[in-house]
């Protein structure tokens, strides 16, 4: 046991239990690991496995009446389980710091940041508060926040949510803790930011010397980070050993199918067409051979989608008068095809305008100019009837299986519905039709009695599909229709809507920030930033031959789910997303395109 | 591809069974059912009952407390109190159910409008909403009941356009958080028109809040039927209201508890009463609550 004296972070046989209706139910079952000084220690899993259960027991921040931690946790040799709640608030944000999801809601929004920073210092540390002010501008700079001491005084909206992860940051090394435990503290950022921030997290580490328990459903962010990793499912601890160990030689079934399940950026090589994810047994891990699905486009035919010149802007108003004073330009000059049994992927972070594009070609937002046509349909002037009329043709798969369906509605009425509204049949055909749909997305048809809440989210996602399709469209906008997926539903869903183009030939707009999914499901692939399409080409030569410098940027910061690569850094840069909101009277300059090779085509600077 | 299926026939639960299923499980909701049916059987049946007229005053039994003779006892010209609750329930009842359906018919659908649209129509209704709002309760529906002229229809119509502001502002706020889910985009996405998505996809939403501040102003109702009716606004003497029965008492208070005591309790029951299957009825229509 010397071993685990020498431990910053020695947990054995923790069990975490939840009092439920009177009854007590475990989450969280005989969870032992240690985490040494300087170590980097990664608690993997998807949701529902008690990751996050079991750092919050670790910091003791379950509400004490519903819930109970057996076994022990030692912090530098302390048992925390044992000491008095006074004692142990002395433990938090000073011997253990953490940091959250969520920047946009972790800070105090009535409070600059600077006071919420120096609070820790004159709290934990008893320092005056000049002194306090001087250390935390300290922190600012090593968080690598620009113009550290002008930005002392400003409050958490005054910046994006990178800067806002970096200043929790500041605040959990305020006290020089000897352990960081960090919940999925770049699962919110953009994944350019989220680079940034990972790369941050290792600086810091070499610095202070502290040690790290990082938890996260991300293979690609464990592999780029964790010195160790433990891989926990319902509650189990079913793994744990060095990154490498796990990566190349997992011996539990759960640890392969997890792996093969995550989609990695340049897997697709060699292949040319969409490849679905490898279904994995979870009772013995053996994968299947990932299936390359047989062509489904047509270029020779007219483009079912053709969309040129789009452009959709929204008035910024400001002052007491609310006056036009600038426009937000979301879709600048927007202009691609998409043919039937396609896919074409649209890729960028957030605020790029893709989501307004889908929702622009829909009409769900009305476009400020362009052109439109859609399967004979002149979309941008089309009356309320023609409208309706046009929905048949294009629906939408939203990203919140948990927010697109309606909860009052049984799952059989809304797969029905869009059916029924339209008069394509009878109630007798709408029921048949229902049955049919819920068996093609893989579910049961007997499960139309009920409502979506008793569903799980990848379930619900495939109810949405479900209804989606009982028009029998030919186009489907997916507005990151998996992002808010576990990562083997995620490969479930994505093989679906693979099938399903197969046997309707359908065409997709797959909306995404997700490169690694996109590679793996599209034809063609269009970059956007700030509005504009920036490189847009065949996914093989976007991804094997990038032009543009975004798409570099892009691609270079998605986290590669290969142990070999954690020695990595990215070179820390402070580069932030930048905003599309110009001034009234900001004349977009005309874009010139290059052609690379056949279709592939890259906006000049 | 032209194999006949069979195709297995969907359980069609209709939502109605699921909601009572849920309400019989429910105690304190049946509870509440039964204090309401209580009284509006009570309402219903005061001409078969076989007790006294309730305006039949008796100079020789004026202000006894309760005896065989008169189970509750008489008020202040000998009338017997059992007869005027029973009778008086009818009143109460009307006006404290018909002004909030007045109320609810009238406001949510302007609150839908306002929420749903946003814009000028949000503007007016709002605005307009606000300076009714503006007006204390009881001054409104004083004010409106003089203007309509005295009766009980009169004051159950005024209490009820009083009452209305606060259901177009609460549907308002609602409808407003629940109009940014992606399954109210996704009905537009679908072809189904601004009505459709009303009724089937914002107002089922939004009613659970609906319903627990229509059985809280019930009660609100009821005392305000009381008011109008002691100012002569409202059921006119001599035919009994709960309201009106305590306005009168409070006058007795030392000499003749009983005369207070009786409408008071049967206020109280019946508000607890509507509360109760107010906070059943939103659970049992909610699919979500098990």
């Amino acid at each position: 046991m010397t071993m685990a004296q020498n431990q910053i972070l020695s947990v054995r046989n923790l069990t975490t239990s939840f009092l439920v209706d009177g009854e007590w139910k475990s989450v969280v079952r005989n969870v032992s690991f240690d985490v040494g000084p300087g170590e980097t220690v990664a608690i993997v899993g998807e949701s529902g496995s008690g990751k996050s259960v079991t750092s919050l027991s670790v910091m003791r921040l379950l509400a004490p009446d519903f819930s109970r931690i057996e076994g022990s946790v030692m912090l530098a040799g302390r048992d925390l389980l044992s000491i008095s709640e006074k004692e142990m608030r002395g433990v938090r944000g000073n011997d253990v710091s953490m940091i959250f999801q969520e920047p946009m809601t972790s800070l105090n929004p009535i409070f600059t940041i600077g006071r919420q920073i120096s609070e820790v210092l004159t709290r934990h540390k008893g320092m005056s508060n000049r002194q306090a002010r001087a250390e935390t501008v300290k922190l600012l700079e090593k968080v690598r926040i620009p113009n550290a001491t002008a930005r002392f005084d400003d409050y958490p909206h005054q910046f994006s949510g990178g800067m806002r992860q970096r200043v929790m940051i500041a605040m959990a090394l305020a006290s020089k803790p000897k352990l960081l435990i960090a919940d999925e503290p770049t699962t919110a950022l953009d994944v350019t930011i989220q680079g940034q921030i990972l790369d941050l997290i290792k600086v810091l580490q070499e610095e202070e010397g502290m040690s790290v328990l990082f938890i996260t459903h991300d293979m690609g962010v464990v592999a780029e980070i964790a010195d160790r990793t433990i891989v926990m499912y319902r509650g189990e601890q079913v793994e744990s050993g060095p990154t490498e160990e796990i990566f190349h030689r997992g011996k539990h079934p759960y640890t392969r199918a997890l792996l093969s399940a995550v989609p990695k950026l340049g897997s697709m090589q060699d292949r040319h067409w969409p490849t679905r994810f490898p279904v994995v047994d979870i009772t013995n891990g053996e994968a299947a051979e990932p299936v390359e699905v047989a062509n489904t486009v047509d270029t020779r035919k007219t483009p079912v989608l053709s969309v040129k010149n789009l452009v959709t802007r929204f008035g910024v108003h400001s002052g007491l008068l609310a006056r036009k004073t600038g426009a937000v330009h979301a879709v600048e000059n927007v202009s691609f095809e998409l043919f039937q049994g396609e896919t074409l992927s649209l890729v960028g972070e957030s605020g790029c305008g893709k989501s307004t594009t889908g929702r622009s070609i829909m009409r769900l937002i009305e476009p400020t100019s362009g052109e439109v046509a859609l399967d004979g349909y002149d979309v941008l002037r089309l009356d309320q009837f023609g409208l309706r009329n046009m929905r048949k043709t294009i629906q939408m798969i939203f990203q919140d299986p948990f927010s697109s369906l309606n909860p009052r509605m049984t799952v059989g009425a809304a797969v029905s519905e869009p059916f029924i509204k339209h008069r394509l049949g009878t109630a007798k055909q709408a029921r048949e039709k229902t049955a049919d749909l819920l068996r093609k997305v893989g579910l049961s048809p007997d499960m139309a009695g009920r409502y979506p809440h008793e569903f799980s989210g990848g379930q619900r996602q495939r109810i949405a599909i479900a209804r989606a399709l009982s028009l029998d469209p030919k186009v489907i906008v997916a507005d990151e229709s998996v992002s808010a997926l576990d990562v083997s539903i995620k490969a479930q869903v994505c093989n679906l809507l693979l099938d399903l183009q197969q046997s309707l030939n359908l065409a997709f707009l797959f909306i995404s920030h997700d490169m690694a999914v996109v590679e793996r499901v599209s034809h063609r692939v269009a970059v956007m930033y700030l509005g504009e399409i920036v490189e847009i080409g065949p996914r093989a030569a976007v991804f094997d031959n990038p032009q543009h410098p975004y798409t570099k940027k892009l691609m270079a910061a998605v986290p590669v789910p290969d142990p070999a690569r954690r020695g990595i850094r990215r070179g820390i840069s402070n580069d932030e997303l930048k905003s599309p909101v110009r001034p009234l009277g900001y004349q977009p300059p005309q874009r010139q395109y290059r052609e690379v090779s056949a279709g592939h085509l890259v906006q000049v600077e | 591809m032209t194999i006949v299926e069979h195709v297995a026939p969907i359980p069609a639960k209709r939502a109605e069974n699921r909601a009572w299923r849920k309400m019989k499980r429910n105690r304190s909701a049946l509870a509440g059912l039964c204090i309401v049916l209580f009284f509006a059987f009570l309402a219903v049946a005061a001409p078969l009952l076989p007790i006294p007229d309730p305006i039949a005053t008796s100079w020789s039994a004026i202000r006894k407390a309760p005896s065989a003779a008169h189970w509750l006892g008489t008020d202040d010209l000998g009338r017997d109190i059992l007869s005027r609750m029973i009778w008086g329930a009818q009143a109460s009842l009307m006006a404290g159910v018909f002004s909030v359906a007045i109320a609810i018919v009238i406001g949510v659908p302007f609150g839908l409008l306002a929420g749903y649209f946003g814009g000028w129509v949000d503007m007016v209704i709002s605005r307009v909403t606000e300076a009714l709002l503006a007006m204390p309760f009881l001054i409104m529906a004083i004010a409106l009941a003089a203007f309509l002229g005295p009766s009980l229809t009169n004051a159950m119509i005024a209490i009820g356009l009083s009452a209305m502001p606060l259901f177009v502002r609460l549907t308002r706020g609602q409808v407003l958080a629940v109009k940014t889910e992606d399954y109210v985009e996704g009905a537009r996405s679908v072809g189904l028109n601004h009505l459709e998505i009303m009724v089937r996809y914002i107002l089922p939403n939004v009613l659970a809040p609906i319903i627990v501040q229509a059985t809280l102003t019930v009660a609100t109702a009821i005392i305000a039927e009381a008011s109008l009716s002691f100012l002569g606004l409202g059921q006119q003497p001599p035919a009994p209201s709960w309201g009106s029965m305590l306005n009168v008492a409070k006058n007795f208070l030392s000499q003749a508890p009983w005369m207070a005591m009786w409408p008071g309790i049967a206020i109280f029951l019946v508000v607890i009463g509507f509360n109760l299957l107010g906070d059943g009825l939103r659970d049992a229509l909610d699919p979500r609550e098990v």
